[in-house]
């Protein structure tokens, strides 16, 4: 019986000439859980997941797969592991029906089982229709799902899904996320990168946090967003209000110092608890200070990964920065 | 947040499989990918790469356009000079334009795979628990149906315009064999540059460099005796000009000669050094 980490890695590095792509990594992901590798653009993720897929050597430290070792058994371990990437990895001259067969056949079914498999999978990915046509027909989502699929034909016990859902429509994404809970649910583990802090939030038992190829935070969504306080009390001050005023309410009533943007006059003030928001509104009040809107909200990842990174999620593209085994560099 | 266990029934695609276990899983892998597989694999690959034939026939002009082009041209502008007339021309032409024919179809074998290579599917080749080879071997299996049709079409092409094998149909069929055989092998020389090369259009420009100087300093259309010492001597070194004896012996004497022994030497000595440097370098790079 094995009872090893799905994933164990310590102390990953990949080196692309001067530059750390991958700096020290150590990850533990349990069996049967959805682990989330969250980070913006270039910050090694893809990197990371390749070197753990055996599709980039390690330049440094170790990595396990079920207790098997990735550097030393890579044959193995590329028996463990189903690997989706975030740009359809399928045979676009190929039907879908044909991409399927071929890959069980690669991987050692005989002729009639990889078709039987095949339109097992087509018809459970709802595909069936599209199971004759050739791939370049196919929409966005249909290619993921395929792509998927396409991992999926030796039920591998572990799914590495590298940004399932970028670039997919809302309905389509949604899709995605239930399948991949269904997996879950059959005893998969899966490893996710994603760089949609909802996606994580959504998906993800437990995230780690990756900026400039090393780990920056990990632990489940609500110890995340916990880190950074509960909820917060967002508030549109009435034009003409006194701004600096607010500012010394907010203080006296929580003792927190409020994210003021003076020229729209939004106001975020960050509460232990969401009962707090009562107070300040009655201290603004009695100051005579004057809103227009007021909102209560839980912390989103946003605000974990501004606060752990230093930056929002809207800068990514930065120039010299990108990595060259990382070519996503469409993010809208 | 939602987890797996407090998620609600997911409404979109569930799979109707028993759990997956990965101690099942892991106690099931195998270290190594055996003969059997790896032959299976390859042809699996074959199969891929006769599909995307299959579907992009455009591929096929090289091959059919060429021997047609070439045969007629060479034939005419050379014939009168070479040897006097287009007739007599042909039984040493036609030989050396099969072969030449058939070892520029094995430089796009390496164009293709490195722009099969750039493709997405190729990561998941990479992923899959399959032999190294299979990805490289599989598509250069599918070819030799290309080097057939170049070969083929050659001798159809010379038949017409005048040419009378006196090998009969055995010994243009051994040339053919020959030929296939000798493209194959040294196909993976152009594989080995697919899978160092920046990109498709290097490998082009390499396979070109190295093309060019063995078919034309080669025997293929002119005879020996009439060059210069020095080329002479390279000439018949040229494992080209091997290929190129032999056919003719084959196709116009309906002998197997000692060059076709030295052709299959040749060829297997390519073999032997490029193709595990392909998978090496595959392996490494990509």
């Amino acid at each position: 019986m094995t009872t090893a980490a799905s994933v164990f890695a310590n102390g990953l590095v990949k080196k692309f000439g001067e530059l750390r792509a991958v700096d020290g990594i150590d990850l533990e992901v349990r069996q049967g859980e959805i682990f989330g590798v969250l980070g913006p653009n270039g910050a090694g993720k893809t990197t990371m997941l390749k070197m753990l897929a055996t599709l980039l050597p390690i330049d440094g430290g170790q990595a396990q797969i079920f207790g098997v070792d990735v550097a030393r058994e890579p044959h193995r371990v590329r028996q463990l592991v189903g690997v989706t990437g975030q740009y359809a990895s399928v045979d676009e001259d190929l039907t879908a029906t044909e991409n399927l067969w071929l890959f069980g056949r690669l991987q050692g079914l005989r002729s009639a089982d990889a078709r039987a498999t095949a339109s097992q999978l087509l018809a459970q990915f709802d595909l069936g229709e599209a199971a004759d046509r050739p791939i370049s027909q196919f929409s966005g989502g249909m290619r993921r799902r395929l792509d998927l699929a396409a991992s999926l034909i030796t039920r591998p016990p572990l799914i590495f899904l590298d940004e399932p859902t970028t670039g997919l429509d809302p309905r389509t994404r949604g899709q995605m996320w239930d399948t991949i809970r269904g997996l879950v649910a059959d005893g998969c583990t899966i490893l996710l990168t994603t760089q949609y802090l909802d996606e994580a939030d959504q998906l993800a038992d437990r995230i780690a946090v990756i900026d400039h190829g090393r780990k920056v935070a990990e632990g489940t969504p609500d110890e995340l967003k916990t880190s950074v306080g509960n909820s917060t009390l967002q508030l549109e001050l009435a034009p003409g209000a006194d701004h600096d005023l607010a500012r010394q309410v907010v203080w006296r009533v929580v003792g927190r110092e409020p994210v003021l943007t003076p020229e729209s006059g939004r106001m975020n003030v960050p509460l232990e608890t969401a009962d707090d928001a009562a107070d300040v509104l009655i201290g603004l009040r009695q100051a005579g200070v004057m809103i227009t809107a007021v909102s209560v909200a839980k912390p989103t990842l946003d605000e974990v990964f501004l606060t752990l990174t230093g930056y929002d999620t809207g800068h990514l593209d930065e120039p010299g920065e990108t990595v060259r085994d990382e070519p996503f560099l469409e993010v809208r | 947040m939602s987890t797996a266990t407090t998620a609600t029934a997911p409404q979109g695609i569930q799979l109707q499989t028993p759990a997956v276990d990965p101690a099942v899983a892991v106690a099931r892998t195998r270290p190594h990918v055996g003969l059997g597989a790896t032959i299976s694999q390859t042809f699996s690959m074959a199969w891929r790469a006769l599909k995307k034939m299959r579907r992009n026939p455009e591929q096929f002009f090289d091959v059919t356009l060429q021997p047609l082009l070439f045969t007629a041209m060479f034939a005419y502008i050379f014939g009168g000079a070479i040897a006097g007339n287009v007739k007599s021309y042909l039984p040493l032409l036609i030989p050396g334009i099969v072969a030449q024919t058939v070892l520029t179809t094995c430089m796009s074998t390496g164009v293709q795979l490195r722009e099969d290579m750039e493709k997405g599917v190729f990561d998941r080749f990479k992923a899959l628990p399959i032999a190294r080879i299979a990805p490289l071997a599989g598509p250069m299996i599918a070819d030799l149906v290309r080097y057939l049709i170049a070969a083929g079409l050659t001798f159809v092409m010379g038949v017409i315009i005048g040419y009378r094998p006196g090998g009969g149909v055995l010994g243009v069929l051994g040339a053919i064999v020959l030929a296939i055989f000798t493209g194959w092998a040294v196909a993976w020389i152009f594989t080995f540059i697919g899978t160092i090369a920046r990109n498709a259009r290097s490998v082009q420009g390499i396979s070109m460099l190295i093309l060019f100087p063995l078919t034309f300093l080669s025997n293929a259309f002119v005879k020996v005796s009439t060059l210069p010492s020095a080329l002479a001597d390279f000439v018949r070194v040229n494992p080209v000009s091997h290929l190129v004896s032999a056919s003719r012996d084959l196709a116009n004497l309906g002998v197997i000669s000692g060059e076709v022994g030295w052709t299959l030497l040749a060829g297997l000595v390519v073999i032997v050094i490029f193709a595990p440097l392909s998978v090496y370098s595959y392996k490494r790079h990509l």
